[in-house]
C-alpha cells in the first residue's frame, strides 16, 4: 500500500505518453480523406481507452488510499502516520531534495477528488471531443495533468511538489490552448501561462525561503521547523507562496487569466480550472497552514485579497453574458471564499469547501459543456427554456447552481456554512486583526447574495423563457469546435459523468460531519434567497430582458471586470510594448550603428591602407628597410 | 691598416646598393645594385679575415663562394628578366604590379593593368592570368598606332611609348 | 693586434692607396645608381668591381682579387650586358631610369648609410692589423679550401648546378610548365614599321613569337 501513491502518479503519467506514442501507431500514410477520418476515429479510439483505463485504476488507488482515512481531515479526527515511501533522495550542492511520495489525512482526500473528476472528465471528453483530431494529444495533455496534480498532492518534499505544480501550468497551457486555430485562444493560452508563471517565481521563492530556515525541503520538517523560525522569515516566504496562490487559484491581482482561459475546451475549464488546479493553490496554503498560521500579516493580506476577489468576482459573474466567464467569475469567487476561510484560520473549512466545490463546480461546467455543445454558442442571449429539451441537464445544474448557491440539502450549504462560521470567529478571535476579518466578514455575506443572485440568473436565463436558441442559420462551426446540433441531449459518455457527479455535489456535505450552526445558516441562506429572489423579481418584469439590469450603472464596470485587464494593460502591458520598441530602436540604431558603424571605419582606414598596398615592390622593401633601421636604430639607442 | 676603413668603404658601397634596389626602375640595374652590395659584404668579409688573421682563411673562402653564388644569382636573375619581358614586355619594376590589390569598380590604383583599361578587355576578363596576353597585343599596337594610341592610354603603356620615342 | 693603434693622421703608404681604391669604388658606384644611361650603369660597375679587387689586393687578398676580376668584371658584367640587350633596354640616355620613390629610397639609403657607419667607426676605432703580405696567396688558399672548406665547395657546386639547370628551364619557351612562350601574335598582324618617333629599324621583329630574332635586331639598334 505505501507504493499506492507512486503508482497513481505513475499511471497516468505513462498514459500520457502512451497516447502521444502509440494512438497512430501503426502509422499509416494519410490517404484519402474518408480514410484520414476515419484513422482519426480509430486513432480516438484508441486514445481514449489509452486515457481512461489508468486514470480509472488511479481512481481506486485514491480510493483505496483514502478508504480508513475517509474524511478524517475535515473532522480533525486522529492525524494517522501518511502512506507512502521515499524513493531516494537527491543529494544537491545545499539541502537535498527527497524523492517522498505520500499520503495523509489531506492528500487522500483531495487525490480522491483529483482521480474521480479527472475520470469524469476523460469520460466526458470522449464524447465531447468526438470529432476532434487532435483528440489523442488531448488527452494524454489530460493524464499528464492528472499526474502532475496526484503529485503535487501526494509530494511530500516541496521541490517535488513544485515540479508537478509547473507541470500542471504546461498542461493548462497547453489545453487551453487546444483549438490554437483561433488566435485568441493561443493568446488566453499565453496570457494563463505568463500570468500564472509571474505568481510561479514568488513560489518557487518562497519554497526556497522556507527550505533553507528549515534546513529541509520536506514538508514535515518545514512545519517542524515553523516554530523556531523568526517572525520575518516566515512573513517573507508565506508572501511569496501567496503569489504562487495567488496565480494558480486565480486570486485577485492575478486572477485575469481565469475567465480567458475558458476558451479552451468545456471539459477542461472543468477539470482544471474549476475543480482541480485551480485549487492547488488552496491545497498548498492548507499544506503549509502552520506556517501561514505563525505569520499574521501574511493572513492579514489573505484576507484582503480574498474579500475583495469573492465580491468583486460574484459582481462580475453576475454581469457576464457568457456562460462559462460566468462559471469562471464563479469559480475566482469561490476559490476566494477558500482563501478566506483559510485566513480566517480553519483549514478544514477551506479544504471543505474545495471538495464541495470541486464536485458542484466540475458538474457545473460539464452541464454547461453539455448545454453549449447543445445550442452551439456560449452566450446565454442564445439560450433559454432549455428544461424541456434538455431535462438531465436541467436536473443536474439545478443541483449544481443549488450548491452553488448554498442552498441547504446541496453540498456547497455545508462547507459554505463552515467558512462563513470560521469567518465569524475570526472576527471575535484569532490571528486577523479586526479591520481584515470585519472586511472579510462583510464581503462574504455580501457575495452569498451576488452568488445567489448570479446562480439564479444563470439558471433562468438558461432553462426557462423562451427558447431563444435560433435552430436557424448557426454559422458553420470553426473546424474542432463540436457544436453539432443533436436531436437527443448528447452522448452517453457526456450523460453518464454528469449524472455522477450530480451525486456527490448533492451529498457530499453530509459526509463533512453536520457540525453546523445555526445562524450563520440562516443568515447564508436567507442573504442567498433574497439575492435570488431579487434576481427573479427582475427577470418576471420582463423575461426576455437580462436580469443583469439590476446592477445599473455598476452594470458595465461588472461586465468588463472592473476594467482589470485594461488596467493591467495599460500599467504593464503598454509600457513593456513601449520598452521593447525602444529596445528595438536601440539595438537598430545604437548597437548595429556602432557595428555598422565601425565597419564602415574600418573599411575607410583599411581604404587608405590599401593606398600603400599598389603592388610597387620596391616600395614594400623600402617601408621593410626603413623599419629594419628604426628597430636597429632602437636597438643601438636603448642597449 | 685600421680595420675602420675598408668597414666604411664597404658601409657605403652597402647603403648605395641600397639605394639602387630601391630607386631603380630597371630589373637589370636593380641587380647590378644587388651585385654592389654582395661586394660590401665581401669586402667586409676580406678585410675581417685579415684583421682576425684566421688560420683557415675562413672569410676569403666564403668570399669565393659569395663570388660563386652572385654569379649563380645573377644567371637566375637573369634568366627571370628574360621571362617576365618575355611576358610582359617590360623589365620594369613599376610597372609589374601585380602583387596589387584586384582594381575594384572605383579603383583609381588600376594602373598597373593600363593596357588592359586602354582595350576594355582585360577588366572584364574573366581569367586575371590573360591579362598578359591582350597588354602584349595592345602594346604592339600602341607602338604602331603613334599618336592617338598614346592619346589614349594613360599610366605605364604610354611611358613606355614615350621613353621608346625619346630614344634618338 | 689592437695594441698601439697608429694616428689616423699619418696614413701608411697602403691605407692611401686603400682609401683612394675606397673612393674609386664609391664613386663608381655612385655612378652605377645615378647614371641615366644603363649600358653605362655597367661599365661603371666594372670600374666599381676593378677598385674593389685592388682593395683586395691591399688587403693582401690576392686569390680573391683575381677571382673578383675573372668572375665579376669578367662574367657578371658580361652577363649582364647580354641582359641589357637581351631585354631591348633602351641604349642611350633616358630619363626615366629611376622610379618614383626616390626621394624615399635615398632617404632610407642616407639612414642606412649613417648608421652604419656611425656603428662601424665606434665599433672599430681602435681596430688596426699590419698587412703581411701572402697570407691570401693562391696555395694558401687552395689548401685551405680543399683540406677545411671542401664540403661546402662541394655543396656550392650542386649549388651551381642547380642555378645552372633553373636559368635553362626559365629561359627556355618549348618547356611545358616553363615560362608561356610568347603571346599570339596580334590580332592586327606585325604592325607597319613607321612611326616617326621610334628611331629604331625593329618594331615588325617585336611581334614576332620567336625569341632568337631579337638580339641581333637589338645589337643593330640606332645607338
Amino acid at each position: 500500500m505505501t507504493t499506492f501513491p507512486l503508482m497513481a502518479v505513475l499511471l497516468p503519467f505513462v498514459a500520457a505518453f502512451a497516447g502521444l506514442l502509440l494512438s497512430r501507431r501503426p502509422h499509416r500514410p494519410p490517404p484519402a480523406s474518408s480514410g484520414a477520418r476515419a484513422a482519426d476515429r480509430q486513432a480516438g479510439t484508441r486514445a481514449a481507452w489509452i486515457a481512461i483505463i489508468p486514470t480509472a485504476v488511479s481512481a481506486a488507488l485514491a480510493a483505496w488510499l483514502a478508504w480508513d482515512r475517509g474524511f478524517a481531515f475535515l473532522n480533525n479526527t486522529g492525524s494517522g502516520a501518511p502512506t507512502g515511501h521515499t524513493y531516494g533522495t537527491i543529494i544537491t550542492g545545499g539541502i537535498p531534495i527527497s524523492l517522498t511520495l505520500q499520503a495523509d489525512n489531506l492528500s487522500a482526500l483531495l487525490g480522491v477528488l483529483v482521480t474521480l473528476v479527472a475520470l469524469a472528465v476523460q469520460v466526458y471528453s470522449v464524447g465531447y471531443l468526438a470529432d476532434d483530431p487532435r483528440y489523442p494529444s488531448y488527452s494524454a495533455f489530460i493524464s499528464l495533468f492528472t499526474s502532475a496534480m496526484l503529485l503535487v498532492v501526494y509530494a511530500g518534499d516541496l521541490l517535488v511538489l513544485y515540479v508537478g505544480w509547473e507541470i500542471m501550468g504546461l498542461c493548462s497551457y497547453l489545453l487551453i490552448g487546444h483549438w490554437w486555430e483561433d488566435r485568441g485562444n493561443s493568446r488566453a493560452a499565453v496570457k494563463a501561462f505568463l500570468v500564472t508563471r509571474l505568481g510561479d517565481v514568488g513560489f518557487l521563492f518562497g519554497i526556497f525561503v522556507l527550505g533553507s530556515a528549515a534546513g529541509s525541503f520536506r514538508v514535515a520538517d518545514v512545519l517542524a521547523k515553523v516554530p523556531e523560525m523568526s517572525q520575518a522569515t516566515l512573513v517573507t516566504a508565506t508572501l511569496l507562496l501567496l503569489a504562487g496562490v495567488a496565480g494558480k487559484s486565480a486570486q485577485v491581482p492575478l486572477h485575469t487569466w481565469l475567465p480567458d482561459a475558458m476558451a479552451g475546451p468545456t471539459p477542461i475549464s472543468a477539470l482544471i480550472h474549476a475543480a482541480t488546479m485551480v485549487a492547488a493553490g488552496i491545497f498548498i496554503v492548507a499544506r503549509l497552514f502552520p506556517a501561514f498560521l505563525a505569520a499574521p500579516p501574511t493572513m492579514d493580506v489573505l484576507a484582503v485579497l480574498a474579500a475583495v476577489g469573492m465580491l468583486g468576482a460574484a459582481l462580475a459573474a453576475l454581469a457576464q453574458d457568457d456562460l462559462k466567464r460566468v462559471l469562471a467569475y464563479s469559480t475566482v469567487s469561490q476559490l476566494a471564499y477558500m482563501a478566506g476561510g483559510l485566513a480566517a484560520g480553519s483549514d478544514t473549512a477551506a479544504i471543505f469547501h474545495l471538495v464541495t466545490h470541486g464536485a458542484f463546480k466540475a458538474l457545473l461546467f460539464l452541464c454547461a459543456g453539455v448545454v453549449i455543445h447543445h445550442v452551439g454558442s456560449n452566450l446565454m442571449t442564445r439560450m433559454g427554456g432549455l428544461r424541456r429539451e434538455l431535462p438531465i441537464t436541467f436536473t443536474t445544474m439545478t443541483i449544481g447552481l443549488a450548491a452553488l448557491m448554498g442552498i441547504p440539502p446541496a453540498s456547497g450549504f455545508f462547507s459554505k456554512d463552515a467558512v462563513i462560521a470560521a469567518m465569524d470567529d475570526a472576527v471575535t478571535a484569532g490571528t486577523l486583526t479586526d479591520a481584515a476579518a470585519l472586511l472579510l466578514y462583510g464581503c462574504a455575506l455580501a457575495t452569498v447574495a451576488v452568488t445567489g443572485a448570479y446562480a439564479t440568473r444563470a439558471w433562468l436565463r438558461t432553462f426557462f423563457g423562451r427558447a431563444r436558441a435560433v435552430p436557424v442559420p448557426l454559422p458553420e462551426p470553426p473546424p474542432g469546435t463540436a457544436h453539432v446540433v443533436d436531436v437527443t441531449e448528447a452522448p452517453r459518455t457526456m450523460l453518464v459523468p454528469v449524472v455522477l457527479l450530480a451525486v456527490p455535489a448533492l451529498l457530499l456535505g453530509l459526509a463533512g460531519g453536520l457540525h453546523m450552526e445555526v445562524g450563520v445558516a440562516a443568515v447564508g441562506v436567507v442573504l442567498a434567497l433574497l439575492g435570488a429572489g431579487a434576481v427573479y423579481a427582475f427577470w418576471r418584469m420582463d423575461p426576455l430582458a437580462d436580469p443583469a439590469r439590476l446592477l445599473g450603472p455598476l452594470r458595465a464596470p461588472c461586465e468588463q471586470a472592473f476594467y482589470v485587464d485594461r488596467g493591467y494593460a495599460a500599467l504593464f502591458v503598454r509600457p513593456v510594448l513601449a520598452l521593447a520598441r525602444l529596445v528595438v530602436r536601440t539595438d537598430d540604431t545604437v548597437v548595429d550603428g556602432a557595428v555598422r558603424g565601425s565597419g564602415r571605419t574600418v573599411r575607410g582606414l583599411a581604404g587608405v591602407l590599401r593606398l600603400a598596398q599598389n603592388g610597387n615592390v620596391q616600395l614594400y622593401v623600402s617601408g621593410l628597410l626603413a623599419g629594419v633601421l628604426l628597430i636597429a636604430v632602437g636597438a643601438v639607442v636603448f642597449t | 691598416m685600421h680595420i675602420v676603413y675598408p668597414a666604411v668603404v664597404s658601409a657605403l658601397l652597402f647603403s648605395i646598393g641600397v639605394y639602387g634596389v630601391l630607386a631603380r626602375r630597371n630589373t637589370i640595374l636593380v641587380l647590378m645594385s644587388v651585385e654592389l652590395m654582395l661586394n660590401a659584404v665581401s669586402l667586409n668579409l676580406v678585410a675581417f679575415d685579415v684583421w682576425l688573421a684566421d688560420r683557415l682563411h675562413s672569410g676569403q673562402v666564403l668570399t669565393l663562394f659569395v663570388i660563386v653564388i652572385a654569379a649563380a644569382e645573377v644567371g637566375l636573375g637573369l634568366a627571370i628578366v628574360l621571362a617576365l619581358y618575355r611576358n610582359r614586355r617590360t623589365v620594369d619594376l613599376d610597372h609589374l604590379r601585380a602583387l596589387a590589390e584586384p582594381a575594384t569598380a572605383t579603383g583609381p590604383e588600376q594602373e598597373d593593368l593600363g593596357a588592359g583599361g586602354l582595350t576594355g578587355t582585360a577588366r572584364e576578363s574573366p581569367q586575371p592570368v590573360n591579362v598578359a596576353v591582350p597588354q602584349g597585343a595592345a602594346e604592339e599596337r600602341r607602338t604602331a598606332g603613334g599618336g592617338e594610341a598614346q592619346a589614349e592610354g594613360g599610366g605605364g603603356g604610354g611611358q613606355a611609348v614615350r621613353r621608346e620615342r625619346g630614344t634618338p | 693586434m689592437t695594441e698601439a693603434v697608429p694616428s689616423y693622421l699619418s696614413p701608411t703608404g697602403q691605407e692611401v692607396v686603400f682609401l683612394l681604391l675606397g673612393a674609386v669604388a664609391v664613386g663608381s658606384a655612385l655612378l652605377v645608381v645615378t647614371t641615366r644611361q644603363l649600358v653605362h650603369a655597367a661599365l661603371w660597375l666594372v670600374v666599381c668591381f676593378g677598385a674593389l679587387a685592388g682593395c683586395y689586393l691591399v688587403l693582401t687578398a690576392e686569390f680573391v682579387a683575381w677571382v673578383q676580376v675573372l668572375i665579376y668584371v669578367g662574367a657578371i658584367v658580361v652577363l649582364l650586358l647580354f641582359g641589357i640587350m637581351l631585354t631591348r633596354a633602351p641604349i642611350g640616355r633616358s630619363a626615366d631610369l629611376d622610379s618614383g620613390n626616390r626621394v624615399v629610397s635615398a632617404v632610407v639609403a642616407l639612414a642606412t648609410a649613417a648608421i652604419l657607419v656611425t656603428v662601424v667607426i665606434d665599433g672599430f676605432r681602435t681596430a688596426y692589423t699590419p698587412l703581411d703580405p701572402g697570407a691570401g696567396a693562391a696555395k694558401e688558399l687552395g689548401a685551405s679550401i680543399f683540406a677545411t672548406w671542401v664540403l661546402p665547395f662541394e655543396a656550392l657546386s650542386v649549388l651551381l648546378l642547380a642555378a645552372l639547370i633553373g636559368a635553362i628551364v626559365l629561359s627556355r619557351t618549348d618547356i611545358p610548365g616553363g615560362s608561356p612562350p610568347m603571346g599570339p601574335a596580334p590580332p592586327t598582324g606585325p604592325a607597319p614599321p613607321t612611326g616617326p618617333a621610334t628611331g629604331r629599324a625593329d618594331p615588325p621583329a617585336r611581334g614576332d613569337p620567336a625569341p632568337p630574332d631579337r638580339p641581333s635586331d637589338q645589337t643593330s639598334g640606332g645607338h
